[in-house]
C-alpha cells in the first residue's frame, strides 16, 4: 500500500469528487441536510424535547387529546397537541424518531454484515456452496418482506430484539445478492488473481481487496434498504406486532392514534406519520442520487 | 410448449414439498407443538386426546406423513378462536382478498404504464418530473399511513366514501364480487387505491426506465425509417417489448399485493385473509397461522409458474429455447 | 437522366455536453435515377450521419444546421413530419447495418413486413399485402417464403435477416435506397452474395442506391460513382473509374494503396500514417493535413474548398496532383 501521505490525499480527492457528483442534484443535498437534522434530533431527543413523554409523574390524563398549540391549565404549550394519555406529541415524536431510526439502522447494519459475508464468500468460493446460498436467497427474495416478517414474529413473539432479528432475517438476502453480484465482477479482475498468486490468505483477499470495491453498490442498497426497514418496522408496530409499548416507535404512535381518527383528533396519528414520511423520503432521495451516481449505464 | 409446462410444474411440486417440510419443521421443531396446536385452555384429558388425534406422540417422520395426509384431505387444523376448520375460514375470506388485490393491480397498471411511457419518452418535461417525484413519494409512504390519510381525508373530512368494510356483492357471469355493485365499488375504492399506490410507483419507474432504454434501440429507428406511424411505433413496437420486464415484476408484485393486503385490510376493516392472519397472530390462533402459511406458499408457487408461462408467451426468444 | 437526390452544402452538427461535433460539415453530391453511388469513409467520418440526415432520423443532440436536400426536386429539410413519414419506407428506404438489432425481436417477420405496406396504403387487403411480401422475399432469394414469414427474427441467420431487411426496403418500390454498411455484419462468404443480389435488384427495378461503407473494395465492384468522406467532408468524388484508377486526393490515394490486393506479397502493407482525429478536436486547417504526404503551408491554416475538375469530378484539396496532365 502507498504511504499515508498520499493515502490521505487520495481520500481528499475521493471526497471531493463524491461531493461534486452528489451535489449535482439539489434535491439530494436538501434531503441529506434534512436527514442529518433528523439524526441529530434522534440522538439528542432527551435534551431537546419540551418534556419527557414517558415520565409518568409528569404526564397527566387531564391534558389528553389537546389540539396543537393548545395550553393546559398550567400554561404549558403543546405545539403539536397531546395524545390520549396526555403526552406531548412533539416529544413523543422526537423519542419515537430515536426508536424508529435506531431499530431501522441497527437491523440494516446487521443485515449488511451478514449478507455481505455470505455474498462475497459465495462469489469467492463458488461451486456447491455458492449455489446453495444463492438458492436460499432467491427463494427468500421471492416472498414479500412483510410476509416473512409476520411469519417470524408469529413464531417467535414480540419484542424489540425479536423485531430486530426479524428485520435482519428479512433483509440479509438483498445484501447477499448485491454483494455477490459485485464480488463476481471483482473476482474476474486481474488483481484477485495477482493476490492469489502472492498466496495471500483467502480472508485477506476477500476483505481487503474485494470488499472495498463492492462498497459503492452496498452503500446504495444499504441506504434504500434502511428506508425499507424503517417502513417495515413502522408497519409491524402499527399492526401491534412489532415493538412493545415501552419502546414506542413512530409506527406505534400512529397505531395508537388511529382510533382517534374517526372523532377528528387527527394530530395524534398524522404528525408522527409526517415525521415518518419525511424520514423515509429523505433517505430514499439520498439513496436514489447515490444509485444514479454509481450506475454505469447512465454515464453519458 | 407442453414440455416446458410439465417441467416447470414438476419443479413447482418439488418446491411445494420442500416448503411444506419447512412449515412443518417450523411448527414442530421451533417451540412446543402442543402449545402451538392445542387450545391453551384445554384440560389434561383434552390435551391427551388431541395429542393422540394429531399423532404428536409418534415419531417425527410419521407426524410429517400425518401432516401431509391431513393437508391433502383439506384438514389443516381447527381454529382456537372460531372453533372452525382453519382452512374453511381462510377459503371463506379469500374472495374478498383476491378481489381487492386484482382491482388494485388493475388500477395500478392502467395508470402506471401510460404514465411511465410518457415519462420515458419525454424525461425532461415538467410533467415527467412531477410524475417521478410523485412516484418516489408513493414508494416511500408506508401503506398503512396512506390508508390512514385516505380515511381521514375522503371519509372523515369529505365524507365522500365509506371508510370500513366491504360493500354489497353483485353477480356477473356467475362470478360473485363486490365490484359489480355501486355500493361495493364505493367500499373497495379506497383500500384498492391504497394498495395500488406502492405498486403504481414501482411500475411507473420500471416502465420509464424500460422506455428510455428501448426508445433508442435500432429496431425503433428502423420502424420509423419504414414510415410506420409514431403511434404504432409506441403502441406496438415499444409496448410489446416493455411488457416483458413488467410482466415478470407483476407476478411478484401480485404476491406482494396479497401480502400487503394484510395491512390495508386491517386499516379499512376489509374482511379478507389478511385481516384474518393479523388477528390470528395477535390472538395466537396458531392453526390458522399454519393454514395461512401453507395456502400462501401454494399460492406463490403457482403464481411463479404462471408468470413463467406468461413470459414465454410474450418473449418468443425464450419460447424457442425452452422447447429444446 | 433525372436526378433523384441532390444534396447541397449539408451540415449536421451534434451539440453534446463534451462539445460541438460537426459530424457532417458541408457536403454536396447528386444521385441520378437508377444510379449506384458509394459513400466511403472510416468510422466517424460522418457517412452514416449523412444517411440519417437524408431520411430525417437525426436524434438529439444532433440537428441539421444548414444546406439543402432535394428528393425528386422536393426539398426535404423543412418538410412536415407527416410528409417525411409518408416518404420513408415508401419512396425513400433505408437498410441498417446490424440486421439483428433492426428487426423487432418480439414481432413476427410478416407483421414487420406487412406494416410497411399498410403504413403507406391503408386500403390494401391483408391478403394482397401478404402476397407482395411473399413475392419480394422470393426476389431476395429466401426459399419457402410463406413459412418463413411466420418466423421470428432470431430464427434466421445473419445473412437471411439482412435479406429480409432488403426485401422490406424494396416492398414499396422506392426510388432510392440508402444502405448503411449493409454487409459489414455478415460473413465474408455471404457478403459477396448479398452485394451481387442487391446489384441485380437495382438493375431490375431501376432503384437508385446509396451504398455507405468503409470498405472501398466492396463498393468498387458495383458503384458507378464514389464519394470519399473524411472528418465530415467529402474530399473527393467522381466516377468509379476515376477514383479507383486515377485518384487525386492524398487520402484517396492512401486508401487505395492500403487495400491488401494492391500490395505486393511479402511486403509490409501500406498504411496512412497517424490516426483519425477526434471530432471534438479537429485540427485547424485541413482535417487531414497532419497525416498527409503533400501538405503545404496553406493546408495548416485554411480549410480547402471544393473545386470542380469536370462535371462529375470534385476535389477538396490545395495540393493535389492532377494526374490527368
Amino acid at each position: 500500500m502507498l504511504n499515508t501521505d498520499s493515502n490521505s490525499k487520495n481520500i481528499n480527492v475521493f471526497m471531493f469528487k463524491f461531493w461534486s457528483d452528489f451535489s449535482e442534484s439539489k434535491v439530494a443535498v436538501i434531503s441529506l441536510l434534512i436527514l442529518i437534522a433528523i439524526v441529530l434530533i434522534a440522538i439528542f431527543a432527551p435534551l431537546i424535547s419540551p418534556s419527557d413523554p414517558y415520565d409518568l409523574s409528569k404526564v397527566s390524563i387531564m391534558d389528553s387529546r389537546l389540539p396543537p398549540m393548545a395550553k393546559n391549565f398550567a400554561g404549558d404549550i403543546f405545539i403539536l397537541g397531546t395524545d390520549g394519555a396526555g403526552r406531548d406529541m412533539l416529544s413523543a415524536i422526537f423519542y419515537g424518531l430515536r426508536v424508529s431510526l435506531g431499530v431501522g439502522v441497527m437491523s440494516a447494519i446487521f443485515a449488511l454484515i451478514i449478507g455481505t459475508i455470505f455474498g462475497i464468500s459465495a462469489a469467492f468460493f463458488g461451486g456447491k456452496y455458492e449455489t446453495f446460498i444463492m438458492r436460499i436467497v432467491d427463494i427468500q427474495l421471492s416472498f414479500p418482506s412483510i410476509l416473512m416478517a409476520l411469519i417470524i414474529l408469529a413464531a417467535f413473539g414480540k419484542g424489540i430484539e425479536k423485531t430486530i432479528i426479524a428485520l435482519v432475517l428479512v433483509q440479509w438476502a438483498y445484501y447477499a445478492r448485491t454483494a455477490r453480484a459485485a464480488a463476481l465482477v471483482e473476482r474476474s479482475k486481474e488483481y484477485v488473481e495477482a493476490a492469489q498468486c502472492l498466496a495471500l490468505g483467502n480472508k485477506k483477499i476477500m476483505f481487503n481487496h474485494i470488499l472495498p470495491n463492492c462498497m459503492p453498490s452496498l452503500i446504495v442498497v444499504g441506504t434504500l434498504q434502511t428506508a425499507h426497514a424503517i417502513s417495515l418496522e413502522a408497519t409491524l408496530s402499527f399492526l401491534g406486532l412489532g415493538l412493545p409499548i415501552t419502546e414506542p416507535s413512530l409506527g406505534l404512535l400512529i397505531g395508537n392514534g388511529f382510533q382517534y381518527m374517526h372523532t377528528g383528533d387527527f394530530w395524534i396519528s398524522i404528525f408522527p406519520g409526517v415525521a415518518l414520511l419525511i424520514t423515509i423520503v429523505s433517505i430514499n432521495l439520498v439513496g436514489d442520487q447515490l444509485r444514479d451516481m454509481y450506475n454505469p449505464r447512465l454515464k453519458k | 410448449m407442453t414440455a416446458f409446462i410439465l417441467r416447470r410444474s414438476t419443479q413447482s411440486i418439488i418446491v411445494l414439498f420442500i416448503m411444506s417440510l419447512l412449515v412443518f419443521s417450523g411448527v414442530n421443531l421451533v417451540g412446543d407443538p402442543v402449545e402451538m396446536l392445542i387450545n391453551p385452555e384445554a384440560d389434561q384429558a383434552e390435551v391427551e386426546r388431541v395429542i393422540k388425534e394429531l399423532g404428536l406422540d409418534k415419531p417425527i417422520t410419521e407426524q410429517y406423513w400425518y401432516f401431509l395426509m391431513n393437508a391433502f384431505k383439506g384438514d389443516l387444523g381447527t381454529s382456537f378462536i372460531f372453533g372452525e376448520p382453519a382452512l374453511k375460514l381462510i377459503v371463506q375470506r379469500m374472495p374478498a382478498t383476491i378481489e381487492l388485490a386484482l382491482f388494485s393491480l388493475f388500477i395500478s397498471l392502467i395508470f402506471a404504464i401510460p404514465l411511465g411511457i410518457y415519462a420515458g419518452l419525454k424525461p425532461e418535461s415538467k410533467i415527467s418530473k412531477t410524475i417521478m417525484a410523485g412516484s418516489i413519494l408513493g414508494f416511500s409512504m408506508p401503506t398503512f399511513w396512506v390508508g390512514i390519510l385516505f380515511i381521514m381525508f375522503f371519509a372523515v373530512y369529505l365524507g365522500w366514501l365509506p371508510s370500513t368494510g366491504r360493500g354489497e356483492i353483485g353477480s356477473f357471469l356467475g362470478v360473485k364480487s363486490s365490484l359489480f355493485t355501486l355500493d361495493g365499488l364505493s367500499h373497495i375504492f379506497l383500500p384498492a387505491l391504497n394498495l395500488a399506490l406502492f405498486k403504481l410507483s414501482s411500475v411507473i419507474r420500471l416502465t420509464r426506465a424500460g422506455t428510455r432504454e428501448i426508445i433508442h434501440q435500432d429496431y425503433i429507428k428502423f420502424a420509423r425509417a419504414k414510415g410506420v406511424a409514431e403511434s404504432r411505433v409506441i403502441n406496438v413496437h415499444l409496448l410489446k417489448n416493455i411488457l416483458i420486464p413488467i410482466v415478470t415484476i407483476i407476478g411478484l408484485e401480485f404476491g406482494s399485493l396479497i401480502a400487503f393486503s394484510t395491512v390495508t385490510e386491517t386499516v379499512f376493516a376489509w374482511p379478507g385473509m389478511g385481516k384474518l392472519i393479523i388477528d390470528s397472530i395477535y390472538n395466537l390462533d396458531r392453526p390458522v397461522i399454519v393454514a395461512y402459511l401453507m395456502i400462501i406458499v401454494i399460492f406463490f408457487v403457482f403464481l411463479n409458474l404462471l408468470v413463467d408461462i406468461l413470459y414465454t408467451l410474450l418473449d418468443p426468444r425464450v419460447r424457442i429455447q425452452g422447447s429444446n | 437522366m433525372e436526378t433523384i437526390l441532390e444534396i447541397k452544402n449539408l451540415k449536421t452538427h451534434f451539440f453534446t455536453k463534451a462539445g460541438l461535433i460537426k459530424a457532417v460539415d458541408d457536403i454536396s453530391f447528386k444521385i441520378k435515377k437508377g444510379e449506384i453511388v458509394g459513400l466511403v469513409g472510416e468510422s466517424g467520418s460522418g457517412k452514416s450521419i449523412t444517411g440519417f440526415s437524408i431520411i430525417g432520423l437525426i436524434d438529439a443532440p444532433g440537428r441539421i444546421v444548414s444546406g439543402s436536400i432535394n428528393f425528386k426536386n422536393e426539398p426535404l429539410l423543412n418538410a412536415s413530419s407527416n410528409r417525411m413519414q409518408s416518404l420513408r419506407g415508401n419512396r425513400l428506404a433505408m437498410i441498417f447495418q446490424d440486421p439483428m438489432m433492426t428487426l423487432n425481436p418480439v414481432l413476427r417477420i410478416d407483421t414487420q413486413m406487412i406494416e410497411t405496406i399498410k403504413a403507406h396504403d391503408k386500403n390494401i387487403s391483408n391478403q394482397e399485402a401478404f402476397k407482395r411480401c411473399r413475392d419480394t422475399l422470393g426476389l431476395v432469394g429466401i426459399s419457402s417464403p410463406e413459412e418463413r414469414m411466420k418466423a421470428y427474427p432470431h430464427q434466421f441467420s445473419g445473412g437471411m435477416r439482412q435479406r429480409v431487411c432488403i426485401a422490406i426496403a424494396m416492398l414499396n418500390k422506392p426510388d432510392l435506397i440508402i444502405a448503411d454498411e449493409p454487409t459489414t455484419a455478415l460473413d465474408v462468404t455471404i457478403q459477396g452474395q448479398v452485394i451481387y443480389e442487391m446489384q441485380e435488384l437495382c438493375k431490375k427495378t431501376g432503384t437508385a442506391l446509396l451504398w455507405i461503407t468503409h470498405d472501398l473494395a466492396v463498393v468498387a465492384g458495383i458503384a458507378s460513382k464514389i464519394c470519399v468522406m473524411y472528418a465530415g467532408r467529402i474530399v473527393e468524388q467522381g466516377s468509379v473509374d476515376d477514383i479507383i484508377n486515377k485518384p487525386m486526393h492524398p487520402y484517396t490515394i492512401g486508401l487505395i494503396k492500403s487495400v491488401p490486393s494492391q500490395n505486393k506479397r511479402g511486403e509490409p502493407l501500406h498504411q496512412i500514417e497517424g490516426m483519425v482525429p477526434s471530432m471534438l478536436e479537429l485540427p485547424i486547417g485541413c482535417a487531414f493535413h497532419d497525416r498527409c504526404t503533400e501538405t503545404i503551408e496553406n493546408c495548416k491554416i485554411e480549410k480547402p474548398i471544393e473545386t470542380n475538375q469536370s462535371d462529375s469530378r470534385v476535389i477538396r484539396c490545395f495540393n493535389f496532383k492532377d494526374i490527368r496532365k
